[in-house]
């Protein structure tokens, strides 16, 4: 009830359009991986998604971001139940796969970002290579490529104040994983899918 | 104002005019074959139900009164923008300036019109948000295209807020022998400007040949627009008993009006082209279209407005 009201809520405020390029089959984990420049982006994609996802997708945060105020934290974990990862230090303990196959292996979805930090929204990439060991851990999983374009105008990297433009999300078709496929070849294929979402 | 006959009537008669062309347009719907005869449909079909949202709002908006219709052009100036720049590029040094054009120079223009300070708001725009917002962006450092980040954001908030907001500042002019009747002023600017723009493509199909501007629009011919013009400004001219005006004043404001609204439709269009649009509704599907639906309204509502006031009060 609470997510449903703050998700149409976050697609007003961004003015968002989903496109489904490619409609996603109903059944089975996936992984909706997505270019970042926005806070917002977590949320809008999140709150893009048709309610039977949503409910069974989780995405990745960095606990340094959501877990730094208290209103943070409750979306985070109360509202979209993120899987919040450490990106500062990063040990054998917290390595952020191992709770982001945990999901996947309980049949729900994930969010990534996969350049890992917000970018100035002109430029996709590089993804770095979470992505290809999620692929490789759980071939069956769908790995799905989602444009965000716009949301680095609404709520740019550094500013708090959010502009009410109108953005697009838009969902594409999946890239599988070729057998023996090098990890840096999957993951330039992976950053074309995205990027070949966004409209001219 | 709610009571007045005049506008019962004015409603009735559009909205008759409005169950007719979407009748029309149901049957021919049925009854295409061909896919651009389809196509030709569906766009005139659009277009009528974009003139049933219209007459709703403006009805309603007759019936709150005046602050009811300030706030109400209010919110579509903020739509309007909202499409305006998210077509129109800036950077990210631009943030605060476009922050204070939403949130702060818009809703101040519509306050200014709701207390009819009308030294101030014909000049806060244009002079003081003129002068502060380029400023806001220079603060922020980012040079590059600076003169064309300026000159978009100053253009937005021109066309879709200050043009649109005298609109409704047409309620708080003061006419002899027509207090109380303003509000039948609007009807009057919206009917004969939106009729024109239907007369204009209805010429333009039936008769037209030789093009205006084939760069900028290609639909836009010289037979339509003088077909379209002149039915416009007779119409105008027939509805000269709701307005404080003599036939022959009414016929001259309804060319005025026509005529801003043409330029209006032409340099949107060309800001389209520009941009790589057809629509500002089609690029983000499901959203917006307001701006292609009012481009003619904003620039032919200060002609009308500052013609009204020169003449009549």
């Amino acid at each position: 009830m609470i997510a449903d009201v703050v998700a149409a809520l976050s697609r007003t405020i961004a003015g968002a359009n989903v496109r489904w390029v490619d409609a996603p089959r109903a059944a089975g984990s996936k992984v909706y991986f997505a270019n970042h420049s926005s806070h917002l982006d977590t949320l809008v994609l999140w709150a893009a998604l048709p309610r039977e996802l949503r409910e069974r997708t989780r995405p990745v945060a960095a606990r340094d971001y959501w877990g730094a105020t208290g209103l943070r934290r409750w979306l985070a974990q109360s509202v979209f139940r993120a899987v919040l990862i450490e990106r500062k230090e990063i040990r054998r303990e917290t390595n952020p796969l191992e709770p982001m196959l945990a999901v996947l292996e309980r049949g729900e979805s994930l969010i990534v970002f996969p350049e890992g930090t917000r970018g100035d929204g002109e430029r996709i990439g590089p993804f770095k290579g979470g992505l290809y060991h999620l692929a490789r851990h759980r071939p069956d999983a769908d790995l799905v490529p989602v444009h965000i374009d716009n949301l680095n105008r609404i709520l740019p990297k550094g500013e708090f104040l959010p502009l009410p433009l109108l953005s697009c999300i838009s969902f594409g078709p999946v890239p599988r994983l070729v057998p023996d496929e090098p990890r840096d070849a999957f993951l330039r294929r992976a950053e074309d899918a995205v990027r070949g979402l966004r409209q001219a | 104002m709610s009571a007045d006959p005049e506008v019962v009537r004015l409603l009735a008669g559009v909205g008759g005019l409005l169950v007719v062309a979407s009748l029309a347009g149901w049957v021919l719907a049925r009854r295409a074959r061909s896919e651009s005869a389809r196509r030709t449909i569906a766009n005139l079909n659009a277009r009528t139900r974009a003139w049933w949202v219209m007459v709703a709002v403006f009805a309603f908006s007759m019936w709150v009164g005046r602050i009811g219709s300030v706030v109400l052009f209010g919110l579509l100036s903020f739509l309007a923008l909202r499409e305006f720049v998210t077509l129109a590029p800036t950077r990210r040094g631009d943030h605060r300036a476009l922050f204070w054009t939403f949130f702060v120079a818009t809703p101040l223009q519509y306050v200014l019109v709701a207390r009819e300070w009308y030294g101030l708001y014909s000049v806060m725009i244009p002079v003081y948000a003129f002068l502060l917002l380029p400023t806001r962006s220079a603060i922020a450092g980012d040079t590059e295209r600076f003169l064309e980040r300026a000159a978009k954001i100053q253009w937005g908030l021109m066309l879709c807020v200050y043009c649109l907001s005298h609109v409704p500042a047409l309620l708080s002019l003061r006419i002899a022998g027509y207090e109380g009747e303003n509000g039948k002023l609007l009807f009057f600017l919206v009917t004969v400007g939106q009729m024109s723009d239907v007369l204009q493509y209805v010429f333009g199909k039936l008769f037209g040949r030789h093009k205006i501007a084939p760069s900028v629009s290609p639909n836009k011919t010289w037979e339509g627009f003088a077909g379209g013009i002149a039915a416009a400004t007779a119409l105008g001219a027939g509805l000269w008993w709701m307005t404080p005006f003599s036939p022959l004043e009414a016929a001259g404001l309804s060319l005025a009006i026509t005529l801003a609204g043409f330029a209006g439709g032409l340099v949107m269009s060309a800001i389209k082209r520009d941009r790589g649009v057809k629509d500002f509704g089609t690029l983000i599907e499901g959203h917006g279209g307001i701006l292609d639906r009012i481009d003619s309204l904003c620039f032919a509502a200060p002609v009308f407005f500052h013609l009204v006031r020169y003449f009549h009060t």
